[in-house]
């Protein structure tokens, strides 16, 4: 109930000199998924991003694919995921990841008032662009939820201006053109990317889409304030590691990070 | 935007509360880029004269309208068959090929991809990426590269790649899905050759302009026939685009205007609204928002949505929509077949369904009867002869 906000928390953070870790986890994946988001807690994580699955996912590659169908043939719903949420308590901020129709359907008030009822302080939504942003905005304004808005390689500067404006809690910035999914290679894109958006005033920046590896995340920690993992995770997750093989994948995340 | 129905649905593209775009930040980029090249060809007579020209040449345009005779006598209503059956690649989908690829062309990319359903879209597309000297990538849920497999080595012979998609319900829905995975990490030099009036702005506009061709010549040879204004204009509806097109030459008429959609896929009748492939309309779900699986014996019409104008369309009152289920299906293309020669596509013999099955109730007797035949039945011959002869369905 009582975590602690996302747009308050992170900038504290980040000025204190740390570069921010932001695990993905996807919400009903099985019995033990609320034990996993404590593990990574536990073992480093700044704050947590927790899916809410969504019958067709058109950012996400296999892997957060097949988490979600495992997910949703559990009888995972929003609402249960929130209510399940609401019974624990999370010392770092709670962001729910999601598509714009599990919102829509659920009504925007109602949403929102479930996600804060669950300790939820930051949402991140999919499909929803900047121009389709505003109902669902103002509403997450007022029951104190942030809306983080992501720029991509592809995203031009006036664009970019408008996204880091807009953006509430971090900007997420997509590491490169693509879906979810772990990657070999990081390519170039990062640094052009998150310069882009340190030319504009903007919350912290946190890289995400296909970093899969410390190394990577050490990398990416280098030019921005933070490093999203999601898929290279989950994979673990799927493959039956449990809280324990999550905690030690963050753990090496993190220390990858802060070294 | 313009208040005329059916007309530009301005830069949000907003049909009502219907339409917009929503897609990830990736890929708004590239949709606004599409609207600007697609407002730009629209309005230069060049394009227009190419587009006119191919689908004249190449296409098989203008389809004529055919009387039948013996059915309008049986039905006792006057019924007229816009022959989209006749045109290059058995359906009104080259229409929207031709003119995408045209626009492919035109803003420097060389590869076109696409989903499919039933196949036809997919043959469309990679007829016009090999005219037009294009890379084709086409996406087929893997329940459908079953059940079209006639379809899949007919675009393989035609130079395209064909992807069989096995994630979700593995129909058109999910074929949708993987080729805007794919659209967001090649979108540089890829176009997205969406095959209906669905989709994110301007996809939805574009492809009804695309298609307004069917409309406008039928409205042309309605009159120079002498028959006038029919009573009522019928088409099958799947994501809506052989409908749209056909609309969108009466809309401005008194015709009522009747979409029939596959009744295992009715958005309209079954569904609520949602937002599903950076649209918001009308979607078949559960109580959760997830999307539900549409099932039809017409590949072309398994699709759990409908095209956002439709939606509008369907709440201002201007065309209703109606359902026809598969063995009323079966049962109007037997009938098309022995009475006038004639093997309508599953899809189309949604719209015949309907009007055999109204035809002296919900249209009064005499009535003039235009009903779009989208596309010709050569693709399901194997299909139907299964179910008839083999009870599987
Ligand atoms: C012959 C035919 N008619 C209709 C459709 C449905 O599409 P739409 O509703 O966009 O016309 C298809 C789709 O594959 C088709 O092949």
């Amino acid at each position: 109930m009582a975590a602690p906000h996302l747009s308050r928390e992170l900038p504290l953070k980040v000025a204190a000199g740390r570069t921010l870790l932001i695990p993905y986890v996807m919400a009903g994946l099985d019995d033990q998924w609320l034990d996993v988001v404590d593990a990574v807690v536990d073992a480093g994580a700044d704050a947590v991003e927790v899916g809410l699955p969504f019958s067709d996912p058109i950012i996400d590659g296999p892997t957060i694919q097949e988490a979600g169908v495992r997910s949703i043939e559990r009888g995972t719903t929003a609402v249960s995921a929130l209510a399940q949420l609401a019974r624990r308590d999370f010392p770092v901020p709670i962001v729910v990841m999601t598509y714009y129709n599990i919102i829509a359907h659920l009504g925007h008030e109602r949403f929102a008032g479930l996600a804060t009822n669950a300790g939820v302080s930051g949402a991140i939504v999919a499909d929803l662009s900047l121009e389709e942003l505003d109902g669902w905005a103002a509403c997450a304004d007022d029951s104190g939820i942030d809306t983080v808005l992501l720029v991509a390689p592809s995203t031009p500067p006036e664009r970019t201006q408008r996204l880091c404006e807009r953006s509430r809690g971090f900007v997420y910035a997509v590491a490169r053109m693509g879906v979810t999914g772990e990657r070999a290679e990081l390519g170039s894109g990062v640094i052009d990317v998150v310069s882009k958006i340190r030319s504009f005033t903007s919350p912290p920046v946190c890289v995400g889409i296909g970093v899969s590896t410390p190394d990577q995340a050490a990398e990416v920690g280098e030019s921005a304030d933070g490093v999203i993992v999601g898929s290279a995770l989950i994979r673990r997750l799927l493959d039956g590691e449990g809280p324990n093989g999550a905690a030690e994948f963050v753990g090496s995340l993190r220390r990858a990070i802060d070294a | 935007m313009t208040d005329a129905v059916m007309g530009d649905p301005g830069s949000n593209g907003r049909f009502g509360d219907f339409g917009g775009r929503f897609v990830p930040e990736p890929l708004m980029p590239a949709c606004q880029e599409l609207e600007i090249a697609f407002r730009e060809a629209w309005t230069d007579p060049t394009f227009i004269d190419e587009y006119h020209t191919i689908l004249r040449d190449y296409g098989g345009r203008p389809t004529p309208i055919t009387r039948c005779g013996r059915l309008s006598e049986e039905l006792g209503v006057d019924l007229y068959l816009k022959r989209e059956d006749l045109a290059h690649t058995g359906s009104h989908k080259i229409n929207n090929v031709i003119g995408q690829a045209l626009l492919t062309r035109r803003m420097g990319k060389q590869r076109m991809i696409a989903e499919t359903g039933a196949g036809q879209h997919g043959v469309a597309s990679a007829t016009a990426a090999a005219l037009l000297g294009l890379e084709c990538v086409v996406f087929m849920g893997e329940v459908d590269t079953e059940r079209q497999q006639l379809n899949v080595f007919r675009m393989e012979l035609l130079g395209a790649e064909v992807r069989t998609v096995t994630s979700g319900s593995r129909t058109l829905k999910d074929a949708v899905n993987e080729a805007m995975r794919t659209w967001v990490s090649e979108v540089e030099d890829t176009h997205y050759c969406l095959g209906s009036v669905m989709g994110p702005h301007p996809f939805p506009w574009m492809v009804r302009e695309f298609q307004r061709i069917i409309g406008d010549e039928s409205v042309l040879q309605m009159f120079e026939s002498g028959v006038g204004t029919p009573d009522f204009v019928v088409a099958c509806v799947g994501g809506g685009s052989n409908a749209a097109g056909l609309f969108s030459g009466f809309v401005d008429s008194p015709a009522a205007l009747v979409g029939v959609e596959a009744a295992g896929g009715a958005a309209i009748s079954s569904g609520s609204p949602g937002v599903l492939h950076g649209m918001r309309s009308m979607l078949i779900q559960n109580d959760d928002g997830q999307i539900i699986e549409a099932h039809s014996i017409s590949a072309g019409l398994d699709y759990p949505g409908i095209g956002p104008e439709h939606a509008h369309l369907a709440e201002t009152g201007r065309a209703r929509y109606e359902t026809a289920t598969d063995e009323e299906v079966l049962v109007a293309l037997q009938r098309l077949a022995s009475r006038e020669g004639i093997i309508p596509a599953l899809e189309s013999a949604h719209a015949l369904a309907w009007v055999i099955r109204e035809a002296g109730h919900e249209i009064p007797l005499g009535s003039k009867v235009l009903i779009n035949l989208s596309g010709r039945g050569d693709k399901d011959v194997a299909q139907v002869r299964a179910i008839l002869r083999g009870g599987a369905t």
